[in-house]
C-alpha cells in the first residue's frame, strides 16, 4: 500500500465556522481578536488566510487546532465541534517545534507512537513520509543538524503521518529565505496533490497566497473580520511562472488595495495560535 | 598543524611550570616557617611531608574504610536527593496545585544552610550514620529541585502544544517532552548538588564520624598529624572532582542532542 493511498481522505476535512468570535487577554486588557467570522471550507480545499499582522488570522488557526476556545459561535470540523487539540487537526508553526532530542525519524514517529503503533511499524511509516517530503536521507539527523527549510519539511511530515483531516499552517515559510520559501511552496503543492487534505494556510505574503490557494480569505485588522473572499482561478498544477500572468497582477493589486485600508496606522503585535505569546524562536 | 601542535605543547609546559612554581613556593614557605603576621606557615606541612603521609596512607588498610564510608554516605544521600528533587521538581513545575502545596514549606527550608541542620539531625536520627546521610541529602536536594523546576517551566510551550496536537496525553508529554526538555537544567542541578553534598558530608563527618575522609582530616588535626590534614583535603578534592567528571559524562550521554549542536554538515 503506497503512502498516497493510505493518506487520501478526500471525503473528510470540512470546516464550518459560524459567527465565531474569539477573545484574548484578561480583564481590562481583554480584546476581541476575531469577530463574527463565518467560513465554510470544502474537504481537500487549500485556503489562505491573509491580513495584516495582529488581525487574528493565527488566532483563528489556533482555534481550529483546538488550542484556543472561541468565546461564541460554532466551530465545526466534519460536523463535530472542535474540543481541544487532536491529531486529526495538525498544526505547523512559523518556527519549527521539532523535539530537539529526537532524530527527524523519531520526531515524525511521535504521532504513531502516541497511537500505540509498534516501533518497527512507526519507524517505517515515518521513513515513508520523510521520503515524500524529500528527506529520506536525513532521517537520522537531529533537528539542529538540518537547515531551516528541512526543519519545516520534517514538521510537515510529522503532521501528515497522522493522516490529518486538516493541515493548519501558521506562516510556515515566513522565516525562510526567498529562494527556499519558493521551493517549499512548490513542495507543499506537490505533497498536497498527492496527499489530499484540507489546508488552511496563514500568511501575509500576497504572492504566496495567490500561488498556493484555491481561495483567499482577506481579514481586517483588530477585531479580525472577513473583508473579502477571493477565488484564485489558476489551473493546477501550478508553476512559479504564473506570477507573470496578467491575471496574477490584477488579483495582487486588488489584494494590496484591500490590505492597505487601515483605520489607524499603528502596527499591531503579532498574535500566535497559542493566544498571546508571540510565536518566535528563542533566539529572536 | 605543526604550529598549533607546538603552541599546544608550549602552553602545556607553561601550565606545568605554573603548578611546579606554586609547589616550590609552598615548600619554601613551609621550610622557612614563614610568618607574614596575618598568616603563618609555621605549622603548615611541606609538600614533601604531605607526599610521605599520602604514601603511608595509601599503604594503610584504613584508606579503603575512609573512602568507602564517605562514598557510601554521598551515594545514599545524594541518590535520595536526586530522586526526590527531580520528582518534586517535575510536580511543582507542571502542576499549579502541587506548586501551592509543596513550594511554600520548601522555600522556607531552602535558605537554611545544610550545615546548620547538623545538631538537629543528630537529635532526630537514631544513628550518626543516618544523620550524616540526611545532611548530605539536604545539601544536594535544593540545587536539584530548583534546577528541575526551572527546567520544567522553561520548556517551550509551543513544543507542548505541538505534542498535544500530535495526540500526546499528559503522561506521554511529561515523559517525551517535559523530561528531556528539562534534562539539561536537571543535569546542571545534579552537578551543583554533587558539589554541595560533598561539602556537607565532609562537614558532617568532622562532627560526628567514625570513618570517612572528613573524619580523617579532623582526626589528623586533633592528633597533630599535620601532613595528614593536607592529604585529607587533597582526597576530598579528588573525590569531588571524580564524581563531577562522572556526572558530566553521564549528562552528556543522556543529552546527546546537545553535543550534536552546530554539527550541521
Amino acid at each position: 500500500m503506497s503512502g498516497r493511498e493510505r493518506l487520501a481522505r478526500p471525503e473528510l476535512g470540512r470546516i464550518e465556522a459560524v459567527n465565531v468570535s474569539i477573545r484574548l487577554g484578561q480583564g481590562a486588557h481583554a480584546f476581541e481578536a476575531v469577530q463574527d467570522v463565518s467560513i465554510a471550507v470544502e474537504p481537500g480545499e487549500l485556503v489562505c488566510l491573509i491580513g495584516p499582522s495582529g488581525c487574528g488570522k493565527s488566532t483563528l488557526l489556533g482555534a481550529l487546532a483546538g488550542h484556543i476556545a472561541p468565546a461564541s459561535g460554532r466551530l465545526l470540523v466534519d460536523g463535530a465541534p472542535v474540543k481541544g487539540p487532536h491529531p486529526d487537526r495538525g498544526i505547523v508553526f512559523q518556527h519549527h517545534t521539532l523535539f530537539p532530542w529526537k532524530s527527524a525519524r523519531d520526531n515524525v514517529a511521535f504521532g504513531p507512537k502516541m497511537r500505540g503503533v509498534g516501533k518497527a511499524d512507526r519507524r517505517r511509516q515515518a521513513g515513508e513520509i520523510l521520503e515524500l517530503v524529500g528527506l529520506g536521507d536525513f532521517a537520522d539527523r537531529y533537528p539542529k543538524q538540518l537547515s531551516g527549510g528541512m526543519q519545516q519539511r520534517v514538521e510537515i511530515a510529522r503532521v501528515l503521518v497522522n493522516r490529518p483531516r486538516l493541515l493548519l499552517m501558521d506562516e510556515p515559510f515566513g522565516a525562510l529565505d526567498a529562494l527556499t520559501r519558493m521551493m517549499m511552496q512548490e513542495l507543499l503543492l506537490d505533497i498536497w496533490s498527492r496527499v489530499r487534505t484540507t489546508v488552511v494556510f496563514v500568511t501575509h505574503d500576497i504572492d504566496e497566497a495567490l500561488f498556493l490557494a484555491d481561495r483567499i480569505i482577506v481579514m481586517t485588522p483588530r477585531p479580525g473580520r472577513i473583508l473579502e473572499e477571493i477565488r484564485v482561478p489558476f489551473e493546477r498544477p501550478r508553476a512559479t511562472d504564473i506570477v507573470a500572468a496578467p491575471e496574477f497582477g490584477t488579483l495582487k493589486r486588488h489584494c494590496l488595495e484591500l490590505l492597505r485600508v487601515r483605520p489607524d496606522g499603528a502596527p499591531l503585535p503579532r498574535l500566535s495560535p497559542l493566544g498571546f505569546e508571540a510565536d518566535h524562536a528563542p533566539s529572536s | 598543524m605543526a604550529l598549533t601542535a607546538h603552541s599546544g605543547a608550549s602552553r602545556w609546559i607553561l601550565r606545568l611550570v605554573s603548578i611546579a612554581a606554586c609547589l616550590l613556593v609552598w615548600q619554601a614557605a613551609a621550610r622557612l616557617r614563614l610568618n607574614l603576621g596575618v598568616v603563618t606557615f609555621a605549622n603548615v606541612p611541606a609538600p614533601t611531608d604531605v607526599l610521605e603521609a599520602a604514601i603511608a596512607l595509601a599503604q594503610s588498610p584504613k584508606l579503603l574504610d575512609h573512602v568507602t564510608s564517605s562514598l557510601g554516605r554521598v551515594g545514599m544521600g545524594y541518590g535520595i536527593a536526586a530522586v526526590v528533587g527531580i520528582a518534586l521538581g517535575l510536580a511543582v513545575g507542571r502542576s499549579r496545585r502541587a506548586e501551592d502545596v509543596l513550594l511554600p514549606p520548601l522555600e522556607i527550608l531552602r535558605p537554611i544552610p545544610a550545615v546548620a541542620w547538623i545538631p538537629l539531625a543528630v537529635l532526630m536520627f537514631p544513628s550518626s550514620e543516618a544523620s550524616m546521610i540526611y545532611i548530605t541529602f539536604i545539601g544536594a536536594l535544593f540545587p536539584i529541585l530548583l534546577n528541575t523546576i526551572h527546567g520544567v517551566e522553561n520548556v517551550d510551550p509551543r513544543l507542548i502544544a505541538s505534542a498535544q496536537s500530535l495526540g500526546g496525553t499528559r503522561g506521554a508529554i511529561l515523559r517525551e517532552v517535559i523530561l528531556p526538555g528539562a534534562a539539561p537544567s536537571i543535569v546542571t542541578g545534579l552537578a551543583i548538588g554533587m558539589g554541595t553534598s560533598w561539602f556537607c558530608l565532609v562537614t558532617a563527618e568532622m562532627i560526628s564520624g567514625q570513618f570517612g575522609i572528613g573524619y580523617y582530616t579532623w582526626e589528623s588535626y586533633t592528633l597533630q598529624n599535620y601532613p595528614d590534614i593536607v592529604v585529607g583535603m587533597v582526597l576530598i578534592g579528588l573525590l569531588g572532582m571524580g564524581s563531577s567528571v562522572l556526572l558530566r559524562a553521564i549528562g552528556t550521554r543522556l543529552t546527546p542532542w546537545h553535543s550534536a549542536a552546530g554539527a550541521r554538515r
